[in-house]
């Protein structure tokens, strides 16, 4: 009997808001320990909460992003457990009535565009972190609240994700939006963007799901991949060994590959929601989605479709260069400067993106700017200079910021595309070869190749190779 | 004369005057205190060195004579659930007992900036969990006018603090009466204002969709200047309420004539002290010579108020209270995991009523009990809230009697956590509705105990509320009366 997974995923995204979702405090990554802290997110006694309005619209945002029916009004909640790095003794969420419902996103499978039900979207503060095992510590564990209060936005997805390979296509999907829409920095390292995922298997063909589990700790893409392809054989395992799967929360050992049980339904928090006193329901009329809604950017499908139909590159093409808003901004004003879009594509994804990985440079920071590629494109057109010599410019670009121009002078790498000169070269080769000219005029065609290649070496690689083919040709057939 | 038994707005006529200074009349409530605290224990903390330099402070202010306000000068407590900085701050609680807020509460800041001279922190019920003060970690209040009796709660601190001359005003919160209760008990003037009006910032949360802080006075006058110093929206409080605070001493004259004042028949119940009874029909019948027109009103879902509350009030606390844990501030008792730090600190940190408030609101918020618990108290209190709105279209204040009784033996109802609930059976449904309501003088039993007189007003309808207080104080005169030490 065959078994079909079924998993939904659990995103928390950290807003990139300058300051915490309810204090002043600055919501930005790392700092001293407890250095960005105050009365608030300490949890001091007293002490209350006051929405930053900033957040709500980067959420909002998301919310149009992916569809979402934004709800005019929406109530926060507290989440209550014990746990030291959660100061109030609570979480500040949205529970029964969250900021946004019913959107979806649309990812690319083998087998075509797949829509993903997106549940919810709602706001809630993050906690801070524990310090293990830190120095001059022993048998202590540290707290550093900077990170307590920060925005984060729980996006949930509908159980429609079939594979790893669909929850990874889903995942940098909306990881892409994220970025673009400039409300989060997607980086998985420092956890600003998390994923926890809800893995079940049912048999081919049933209608009701499976026990699921939930997998935590999967916070890279290759993770999440090899989570949940490892969870989904081992329920197929449990249910073909006749034993029955249980819910329970997991965690991804990225070590050993395998996931374990952390605890079990029983063990399950009962968290005690209930409407956050503190906190008036939130209000987000539509006049304010709609003014929103005007100020989104171009998201990454539409931009992609755009690029393959204004500029006529490949799907592939558009892919890549619209992983990034940057990375598309880039290409785009070259091709705006009249480089050809193809030519530039190909330029922009090999020869420049390999350049920036290698330094490891994002490519808004990148020393060669577009107006640069542009000019060596329509160099490498003019036939100034030749697309071999073109690249060795482009690297000496990178490294030294000169203008194309320069470097072309001053490496001597000007192409010769003098047709008399060329011609007198062809002669000479001609003449010094007699007995490769009667072969080739006897049918040996393969020695075209033979002369372009005498020519070249006496040209010291300079002249341009579509001139001297065509003289070539020439005068081999005279 | 003795200046500690003058109310606020006597002592600012005074200290205009220059009849007496600020530090004068600070090192005389310091005297004072000195004096009769062995008996009262009004105060947790007392703190002479912060307020005679508030007092040196404000007579700066008063030589300069600009940006004075009523209270510029005046010595006034502060019940020990408002954060102050740099001023220990314990909510009467073990938990609490050395902690020294790093910031000041709004309604604490406001008073320091009108020029209050704060001279100590008042004794209260543990988390003002409580209607005697006998649940204060430290030690009980006693009532200033029969030591061997509470002075109410939660504010009992406060309450006694005034009524035996130990400052010329107080601030306390109430809950579901912790203000009006303990005025009512020490026969003084106390009032709850409308939710919202005054910030909660800094003041150490119980029941967050209740508590509202307010003033306790000698008279009318005096709490309707306190409450324009402490009213206001406040940035830091989204609850607060964005509204223009009038100036409510302005607002006192003028007279009730022609003023409705309903009478809830649930209020008025078989078996009710009779003292009490016939105080406040008293009352009302001066109001009625007073102009105002007697209306009978109902509140029918009175009868679920003491129930609803205790639901909805001990939810919020359980989680309120969920942040003294021993990791960052207060009381720590280690063990030997994080679990048994949790309870070694909570154990030894809270009192037993705080306790049972805890475990009966973690129980009504638990996963199966939600619903026949916490969702159904919230939907009745949105009915006792529509049972006002339906009898203020009837009348514009409602009078009853603040309290049962009046103050009972300390350790009379200790016991019996359910007969101390119901001290606060009139008092509540004002919170559950938001409303505001105030509690003055009406009488004394034939023990010379006072007996308070409620009166409460429509949302944001201080002014009314203060107005009918006042009339009735000029006419029977009892705020004049002061317990004899």
């Amino acid at each position: 009997m065959g078994f079909e997974p079924v998993i939904g995923l659990e995103v928390h995204a950290q807003l990139l808001t300058a300051s915490k979702l309810f204090c002043g405090c600055p919501a930005k990554f790392g700092g001293e320990p407890n250095t960005q802290v105050c009365p608030v997110c300490l949890g001091m006694p007293g002490t209350l909460p006051v929405l930053n309005a900033k957040a709500v619209d980067y959420a909002v945002k998301m919310a149009l992003a992916v569809g979402c029916k934004v709800n005019e009004k929406s109530v926060f909640a507290r989440k209550n457990y014990f746990y030291p790095d959660l100061p109030k003794g609570y979480q500040i969420s949205q529970y029964n009535e969250p900021l946004a419902v019913a959107g979806h996103l649309d990812i690319e499978t083998t087998a075509g565009t797949k829509r993903i039900g997106i549940t919810r979207i709602h706001m809630e503060e993050d906690a801070g972190k524990l310090l293990h095992d830190a120095a001059g510590g022993a048998g202590y564990s540290f707290v550093d609240l900077n990170r307590a209060g920060t925005p984060l936005i729980e996006i949930v997805t509908e159980p429609d994700i079939r594979s790893p390979d669909e929850a990874v296509a889903y995942l940098k999907s909306l990881r892409e939006i994220l970025v673009y829409l400039g409300i989060c920095d997607g980086n998985m390292e420092e956890g600003s963007f998390r994923c926890d995922a809800n893995v079940s298997v049912r048999p081919a063909g049933a209608e009701k799901f499976g026990t699921r589990a939930e997998l935590k700790n999967i916070n890279s893409f290759k993770f999440v991949k090899d989570a949940i392809a490892y969870e989904i054989e081992r329920q197929i395992g449990v249910n073909e060994n006749g034993g029955l799967v249980k819910q329970e929360t997991r965690l991804f050992d990225s070590v050993k590959g395998v996931t374990v049980s952390m605890r079990s339904k029983e063990e399950a928090h009962d968290y005690r929601y209930f409407p956050e006193p503190d906190l008036p329901p939130l209000i987000v009329d539509a006049a304010h989605v709609e003014k929103l809604k005007t100020t989104l950017p171009e998201l990454p499908q539409a931009k992609r479709e755009r690029f393959v139909s204004n500029y006529g590159i490949p799907a592939y093409d558009a892919g890549v260069l619209t992983s990034s808003k940057d990375l598309a901004g880039y290409y785009e004003e070259a091709v705006k400067l009249g480089a050809e879009p193809k030519t530039a594509s190909n330029w922009v994804m090999g020869t420049v993106l390999m350049l920036l990985n290698e330094k490891g440079i994002d490519v808004k920071d990148s020393p060669v700017k577009p107006p640069a590629v542009a000019k060596i494109i329509e160099m490498v057109k003019a036939g100034v200079v030749s697309s071999t010599a073109a690249k060795e410019v482009f690297a000496e670009m990178f490294s030294t910021g000169k203008a194309p121009e320069e470097i072309v002078k001053s490496k001597g790498l000007t192409q010769l595309s003098n047709e008399t000169d060329i011609a007198a070269m062809i002669d000479a080769v001609i003449k010094a070869n007699p007995d490769n000219l009667a072969k080739y005029k006897s049918g040996k065609d393969k020695l075209f190749g033979f002369f372009v290649g005498e020519v070249m070496k006496a040209a010291k690689g300079k002249a341009n190779p579509a001139v001297v083919n065509r003289i070539l040709k020439e005068k081999l057939s005279s | 004369m003795d200046l500690t038994a003058l109310t606020l707005h006597e002592l600012t006529d005074k200290l205009r005057k220059k009849e007496v200074s600020s530090v004068e009349l600070t090192n005389a409530f310091l005297k004072r205190i000195s004096q009769v605290e062995d008996k009262v224990n009004a105060y947790v903390t007392i703190s002479p060195d912060e307020a005679l330099k508030a007092a040196k402070d404000a007579d700066a202010r008063l030589a300069d004579g600009v940006n004075l306000t009523p209270l510029t000068g005046v010595p006034v407590s502060v019940k020990d659930i408002f954060c102050t900085k740099g001023v220990r701050t314990t909510c009467s609680s073990k938990i609490l007992e050395n902690f020294i807020p790093p910031f000041d509460a709004t309604a604490v800041k406001k008073l320091k900036d009108a020029g209050a001279v704060i001279l100590g922190k008042n004794n209260m019920d543990e988390f003002a969990m409580g209607s005697s003060t006998e649940n204060s970690a430290f030690f009980p209040t006693k009532n200033p006018w029969a030591l061997d009796r509470v002075p109410g709660g939660s504010s009992g601190g406060s309450a006694a603090s005034v009524a035996a001359g130990e400052c010329a005003a107080s601030i306390g919160t109430d809950t579901g009466g912790s203000i009006r209760q303990p005025a009512s008990c020490c026969g003084v003037v106390g009032m709850k204002p409308t939710y919202g009006r005054v910030s909660r910032y800094g003041m150490i949360a119980f029941a967050s969709s209740l508590d509202q802080a307010g003033p306790i006075t000698k008279d009318v006058l005096d709490a309707a200047l306190m409450l324009t110093a402490i009213a206001g929206r406040d940035p830091l409080d989204a609850t607060s309420i964005d509204s223009p605070v009038p100036d409510y001493a302005a607002g006192l004259k003028g007279g009730i004539k022609g003023l409705r004042a309903g009478i809830p028949k649930e209020y008025f119940i078989e078996g009710m002290d009779f003292e009490v009874s016939s105080a406040v029909s008293k009352a009302i019948e001066t109001l009625k010579k007073l102009g105002a027109e007697i209306v009978p009103v109902t509140l029918p879902n009175t009868e679920y108020a003491v129930s609803v509350y205790y639901l909805v009030a001990t939810a919020e606390a359980s989680s309120n209270l969920a942040r003294f844990d021993g990791v960052k501030y207060g009381l720590r008792q280690d063990g030997g995991n994080l679990i048994e730090m949790y309870k070694n600190t909570r154990d030894a940190g809270f009192g037993p009523e705080v306790k049972r408030r805890i475990m009966l609101g973690t129980y009504s918020l638990s996963a199966g009990y939600y619903d026949a618990y916490y969702k159904k108290a919230s939907q009745v209190r949105t009915l006792i809230g529509r049972d006002f709105d339906a009898a203020f279209k009837k009348c514009d204040v409602i009078v009853t009697p603040t309290a049962p009784t009046a103050a009972f033996k300390i350790g009379e109802k200790t016991q019996d956590p359910l007969t101390m609930y119901l001290s606060d059976i009139f008092t509540i449904s004002c919170n559950l509705a938001g409303i505001p309501g105030a509690s003055i003088p009406c009488g004394f039993t034939k023990d010379m105990l006072p007996i308070g007189l409620q009166i409460l007003g429509k949302r944001l309808d201080e002014t009314t509320v203060l107005k009918t207080a006042f009339a009735y104080e000029e006419a029977a005169g009892w705020s004049k009366k002061r317990a004899q030490l």
